[in-house]
């Protein structure tokens, strides 16, 4: 269009619920703004079907700025879309050209249940972090803050995995649906970190047992994880839990599988 | 109603003290006779809710998002005040203390603001203790910068994450307790009413999102922690599901809404760029440490920044505050902006828009050490406008941020619903007429780690609590009600959408009820409010049904207590006829056009008593009286 705006042709993922079987439906999106970002967009859509007596295509979003971690579309088959690291809400319809066939789709894995349309289910990651992701430290117990130094390589390091928004795209991205970059960046978070070293072992194993439990894949080391992560964690993390997880089994007299 | 702060007597550095050793304690083995509804799982929520589990209550936690871990704290970026004094640089609990009850203008209560200021040291040590990664110096040691309005270096921050990792640690403690078997993990559930037994607050009706099923949950207590109200004004920067549904049906059973006219614009937001545009992003405020805020000195000039010489450039902030510079407190560097804009002088497309350099800073500390600093903010930027702040000074524009007013509460935090407390953002009680920025994230833990596990012990030790069960009938009208009202907006089948109808409620209230804010405007503002909220009840379009996951059925929902809320925010700002802090009325300002308070008149909180539909609210006045920090004009010059 010569006044920059685009028409674009959307096929997008529409399911009852988690029991009735999805299809793809197409619709099209007129008049879009490269400004615009891609939930902008697809709101404008929706106030079109709502327009016409239908209901709008379901999905999850909250924080529009890239940290909730809630918002989560597969785009042209790559979690959160083309660009790299940003989550759906930061991508902005100038990545693409008018005329565009845009196919979007739910995150697609056995452990994130679809809820409608692409809304998934993600609480497995919830009780992921219940199975040992924290430091046991009940509120009024903490020691004066400076108390123990932390080493500034390791508190950026512990940072870094800290970035970790939960929004499952390394699922999403994974041909196994594992769950190994999520899991290992939270592992990693907290056993650079003194405070979290005390329970690592405790924690590695609970952590890891309890994603099995919950029916995410195996790793086969294909790093789509990292390619898709929108906070750029790494699968040097991956490795980091791996070799924890190892001396943990070797070394921790108290095996602890998913129980306290 | 009477509203009864509950002060304690006694100096100001002891009333706390003095406070805790005088409320009753409830015996370690009964604290599990009690059960606690939590609402909202921000900074506030997963605090108190982790706290009371750990001390032994039962504790039902309630969020409207997939995951406890995603409430809008997490968007938070610059940081978290605290007293440590760790920089040497003359900083102190009282210090703290002073800086709040003066950047909020002297609408706030001292009591509650200097046991805001004692908390935060303990906060601090909590977060550290919990893995939260603060920013560390070489030593190993915490690291602090200066922040949003302070003279201070008092500011604990994460890289431009700080609301995120200390959301991620209030969110790892609830998980604890949660694998604990002491919290019961309620995700996807809104709060649709609060129910109330003999006077009491014993529960709340909640909607499934994914089944659409109305649950009844029963408590001893109710904690709402369910953030602000910025998104009446449509956009903000808030997240897109952030509403004032709880609260205000919580005031609609009895609860005073306090100070709604308090809202804070942020000053450092990206501009608008279209009509259709869904929200605003915040640039974290830190950035004004180093950028520079100008405009051309010349109106209408269209020149691309470079091509501006030195000379030709208004750092209006700079010139104005000469000691503060661009370290003027929130509302005093909105309000600037919007005046330079007003004058022509804006910037960009739409004129709506102010530079933020940053060319001296790279010189002073090279493109690495800025990108050290603010290197994700810079990141944030260039994904979104499309240019590269390091080349091109960024644009920026203030946006609704953050509201200092919310639920009427006394120093327990409980509201004038006995049981029914509220913590975090959805209360009025600290910030007073504008928050300090690194404030929220200090008020949210303060709140929920070390203020409600005392209070709520208090309240149960000293409060006869009947047996209430689901099937009372109070349990049963609210949710017979709450379907109804459910059905009210499906059987609508009008033609506007929803998110139609918020645009034109958002472009009333940003234009009367906005940045400044005259009578005439207000008083247009109270005619075009209730014509909405009519035409929003004839004709808007609410799809799908009540019993599957339906988001524009919640969204409706929460307009609908929008455009009955706005209402009673307006009346407040009419009411108000001074400037203070968020609240620029532009009948009361200065020969130089800055905010004049009126202490005489106006120093008093004022909470909204709902007195049925479509009637106006009654106000109710808590004198407020300033014993140690005196009141005086802000001055930032």
């Amino acid at each position: 269009m010569s006044n920059g705006l685009m028409n674009l042709t959307l096929k997008i993922w529409r399911q009852k619920d988690a029991k009735t079987k999805g299809q793809f439906e197409t619709v099209k999106a007129t008049g879009i703004s490269p400004d615009m970002s891609f939930l902008e967009m697809l709101d404008i859509v929706n106030e079109e079907q709502m327009k016409q007596g239908k209901e709008g295509f379901a999905f999850d979003h909250d924080c529009r700025e890239g940290i909730c971690g809630m918002c989560s579309l597969v785009i042209n088959g790559m979690p959160h879309g083309p660009d790299h690291g940003i989550t759906t809400c930061q991508l902005h319809m100038r990545k693409f050209k008018d005329g565009d066939t845009i196919v979007i789709e739910p995150w697609r894995a056995a452990a994130f249940p679809v809820i409608r349309d692409c809304a998934v289910d993600r609480s497995a990651f919830d009780r992921i972090i219940a199975a040992g992701g924290y430091v046991s430290v009940n509120t009024g117990a903490a020691p004066e803050a400076s108390v123990i130094p932390v080493p500034k390589a390791d508190a950026d390091r512990a940072f870094d995995a800290a970035a970790c928004v939960g929004c499952g795209a390394c699922v999403a991205a994974c041909k196994n649906a594992s769950a190994m970059l999520f899991v290992s960046a939270k592992v990693s978070h907290l056993s650079f970190l003194p405070q979290g070293k005390v329970e690592a072992k405790k924690r590695v194993l609970a952590m890891v047992a309890q994603m099995d439990k919950e029916g995410f894949g195996n790793c086969t080391n294909l790093y789509e994880c990292q390619a898709a992560c929108p906070k750029g964690i790494t699968v040097d993390y991956i490795a980091k839990m791996n070799r924890e997880y190892l001396m943990a089994t070797a070394t921790y007299a108290e095996k602890v599988y998913g129980k306290d | 109603m009477i509203l009864d702060s509950k002060i304690p007597g006694g100096s100001i550095s002891e009333k706390w003290t003095k406070h805790k050793f005088e409320l009753k304690l409830v015996n370690p083995a009964n604290k599990r006779k009690f059960t606690v509804l939590v609402v909202g799982t921000g900074l506030a929520g997963a605090s108190a809710a982790a706290s009371l589990a750990e001390l032994g209550y039962n504790v039902k936690s309630f969020c409207i998002q997939d995951s406890p871990r995603r409430a809008h704290s997490i968007a938070a970026q610059g940081g978290i005040n605290a007293a440590k004094s760790y920089k040497n640089d003359g900083d102190s609990v009282y210090r703290l203390f002073y800086d709040t009850v003066k950047g909020g203008d002297f609408r706030a209560r001292e009591a509650n603001v200097h046991r805001l200021a004692e908390n935060s040291n303990l906060i601090i040590d909590q977060c550290v203790a919990q893995g939260v990664p603060f920013g560390r110096e070489y030593g190993g040691l915490l690291d602090n910068r200066s922040f949003g309005g302070t003279q201070v270096s008092r500011t604990f921050y994460a890289r431009g994450q700080t609301g995120q990792q200390l959301l991620l640690g209030a969110y790892q403690a609830l998980m604890r307790q949660v694998a604990a078997g002491k919290v019961t993990l309620l995700p996807r559930r809104e709060m649709m009413d609060l129910v109330v037994v003999d006077g009491k607050a014993r529960g709340i009706i909640v909607r499934n999102l994914v089944t659409g099923e109305l649950e009844s949950h029963v408590g001893d207590a109710v904690c709402l922690c369910t953030g602000g109200y910025g998104n009446v004004y449509y956009l903000s920067t808030n997240a897109q599901g952030s509403n004032v549904t709880a609260a205000f049906r919580a005031y609609k059973k009895g609860a005073a809404f306090a100070n709604p006219c308090y809202t804070q614009i942020h000053p450092t937001c990206l501009p608008r760029h279209g009509d259709l545009q869904s929200k605003l992003t915040l640039m974290s405020e830190s950035l004004r440490n180093d950028g520079r805020i100008w405009v051309p000195r010349k109106p209408g000039d269209k020149r691309s920044p470079d091509q501006i010489p030195e000379n030709e450039r208004y750092y209006y902030l700079e010139e104005k505050y000469p000691s503060f510079g661009n370290l003027v407190p929130r509302d005093v560097a909105s309000r600037n902006a919007k005046q330079v804009c007003d004058a022509g002088m804006g910037v960009g497309n739409t004129g709506l828009a102010v530079y933020l350099d940053f060319a001296d800073a790279i010189k002073r500390m090279g493109v690495a050490g800025v990108s050290a600093k603010y290197g994700n903010l810079f990141q944030m930027y260039e994904k979104i406008v499309d240019e590269d702040p390091y080349k091109v000074p960024m644009r920026i524009f203030p946006a609704i941020h953050y509201t200092m007013g919310g639920l009427w509460v006394d120093y327990d935090l409980m509201s004038t619903i006995p049981g029914c407390f509220v913590l975090g953002e959805a209360n009025f009680s600290d910030h007073g007429a504008n928050r300090l920025g690194a404030s929220a994230l200090m008020q949210g833990l303060s709140d929920g780690y070390f203020v409600i596990p005392f209070t709520i012990g208090g309240y149960f030790a000293g409060t006869k609590l009947e047996k209430v069960s689901e099937s009372d009938p109070a349990f049963e009208d609210c949710k017979k009600q709450t379907a109804e009202k459910i059905q009210k907006l499906l059987s609508i089948k009008g033609h506007r959408t929803v998110n139609d109808i918020h645009r034109q409620l958002g472009n009333i209230m940003w234009e009367y009820v906005g940045m400044a804010r005259n009578k005439a405007g207000l008083e247009k503002a109270l005619q075009e409010i209730p014509a909405l909220r009519e035409e929003f009840y004839e004709n808007v379009n609410v799809v799908g049904s009540e019993g599957s996951f339906n988001q524009n059925l919640e969204r409706a929902g929460r307009l609908a207590d929008f455009l009955e809320f706005a209402e009673v925010l307006t009346l407040d700002a009419l009411h108000r006829e001074e400037s203070c802090g968020g609240h620029f009325r532009e009948e009361s300002q200065t020969e130089e056009g800055e905010a004049k308070r009126d202490d005489e008149n106006f120093c008093y909180v004022g909470a909204w008593e709902f007195k049925g539909d479509n009637v106006k609210p009654e106000l109710h006045k808590e004198p407020l009286t300033f014993d140690n920090v005196h009141l005086v004009t802000r001055s930032y010059k």
